[in-house]
């Protein structure tokens, strides 16, 4: 059963983009819109984005970069494990609890180091592979998202996401205990 | 964002200095400024063609269409964005590439509703309630198919790499319903408010 509903997903995973891209050039051929010409009109603006989240990027990237690398991330991790420790979250998983917000490619690999040695179905293989799923690189996606627009003042953009993130790993934990077991 | 990035600098080099990663340090940052640079270039192609398509969708009439038919749903959460603004409809097409796990497609088009709320923000430079709430729901939208956690635990020998395509469905679910309470508490504290004076001088 739940093979087949992630078989039914792939193939709407796999779909999706062609059948969108055919569909809408479909209808707006029906609606006698000029393809082409709106086509290269619309993707003219997409060098713009590209270079005008530049500075943005290097900004919030460079900063977790050097935090990462400075190892203060292991020292934040020792602070909060009591507290970690209180809710249930088992210590191996926390790393990645506290990578994931900051670095997508840092949280995939605390994930594959700790299938590596636990293995993908352990319990904390099920955790970590569920904590990677339910959040997001909030860092990232807002440096980006408010880069392209050249907002940058963020208000309650950053504690939000990271409410949301925080919500997100907590239930990976308990939800994993509740189905798995552990 | 200003505290944020000053945190991570200055604590940073100061770890870096007590744990003696200067060189790790330096190096990190010199690799991560190359790659922001290659990433956000990686971005354009895929910019380019998805803006084209939606550029199509808007001029066909889909995109406002879109936003017509998804109007009661998300009017709760946006009561700024003006009756069948075509922003609605970019919103509608990030969140659902997101929930399809489509990756820089969904970036692309997250990035088309971002302009569109850009034109409906009066104050320029300052995120809108409208941003904000609709990153939040970005950020934690509910993923159908988390296709390179399976991939990763498939190479990593598991029996059944899909089986946590469940718990993270009811993670996210969890995390979207606390984004959105978050997002629309957080708007009303008096600390996130839009000060006039941005709005006058920016608009």
């Amino acid at each position: 059963m739940a093979d087949f509903f992630a078989g039914l997903l792939k193939v709407a995973s796999d779909w999706a983009i062609p059948i969108l891209a055919a569909g809408i050039v479909l209808i707006a051929l029906l609606r006698k819109v000029k393809i082409y010409e709106v086509f290269i009109e619309g993707a003219k603006e997409g060098f713009n984005v590209g270079v005008r989240i530049i500075p943005y990027l290097v900004a919030i990237l460079c900063a977790i970069a050097l935090f990462r690398a400075s190892g203060a991330l292991d020292l934040l991790g020792s602070m909060i494990r009591p507290l970690t420790d209180l809710i249930g979250m088992p210590s191996e998983a926390l790393p990645m609890a506290l990578i994931r917000p900051l670095s997508g490619s840092g949280a995939l690999g605390v994930m594959s180091e700790i299938m590596k040695t636990h293995g993908p179905d352990s319990f904390l293989g099920r955790v970590v592979s569920t904590m990677m799923g339910s959040s997001e690189t909030t860092f990232y996606v807002l440096a980006v998202y408010f880069g392209s627009v050249g907002v940058s003042k963020i208000r309650h953009a950053l504690w939000a996401g990271l409410i949301a993130d925080m919500a997100g790993l907590l239930s990976a934990v308990w939800i994993c205990r509740w189905v798995f077991g552990g | 964002m200003n505290y944020v990035w000053s945190f991570l600098v200055i604590f940073g080099v100061f770890f870096a200095a007590i744990n003696g990663k200067m060189a790790d340090c330096t190096k990190a940052v010199i690799d991560a400024a190359k790659g922001s640079v290659e990433l956000a270039i990686g971005l354009i192609g895929i910019m380019a063609f998805w803006l084209g398509i939606m550029r199509l969708a808007e001029e066909a009439g889909l995109v406002r269409f879109l936003s017509r038919i998804l109007q009661p749903v998300l009017r709760p959460l946006f009561p700024d964005i003006p009756k069948d603004d075509p922003a609605l409809g970019a919103i509608v097409a990030n969140l659902a590439a997101n929930v399809l796990g489509l990756g820089n497609s969904a970036t692309a088009l997250g990035l088309k509703a971002m302009t569109e709320l850009d034109r409906l923000n009066p104050a320029k430079k300052t995120a809108s309630n409208a941003m904000c709430t609709f990153l939040a729901l970005n950020t934690s939208t509910i993923t159908l198919i988390p296709a390179t956690i399976i991939a990763v635990r498939a190479s990593a020998g598991s029996a059944n790499p899909a089986e946590v395509i469940g718990t993270i469905f009811v993670a996210t679910c969890v995390a979207t319903i606390v984004a959105i309470v978050a997002v629309k508490t957080l708007e009303k504290l008096p600390a996130f408010k839009v000060t006039p004076s941005q709005e006058v001088q920016n608009g």
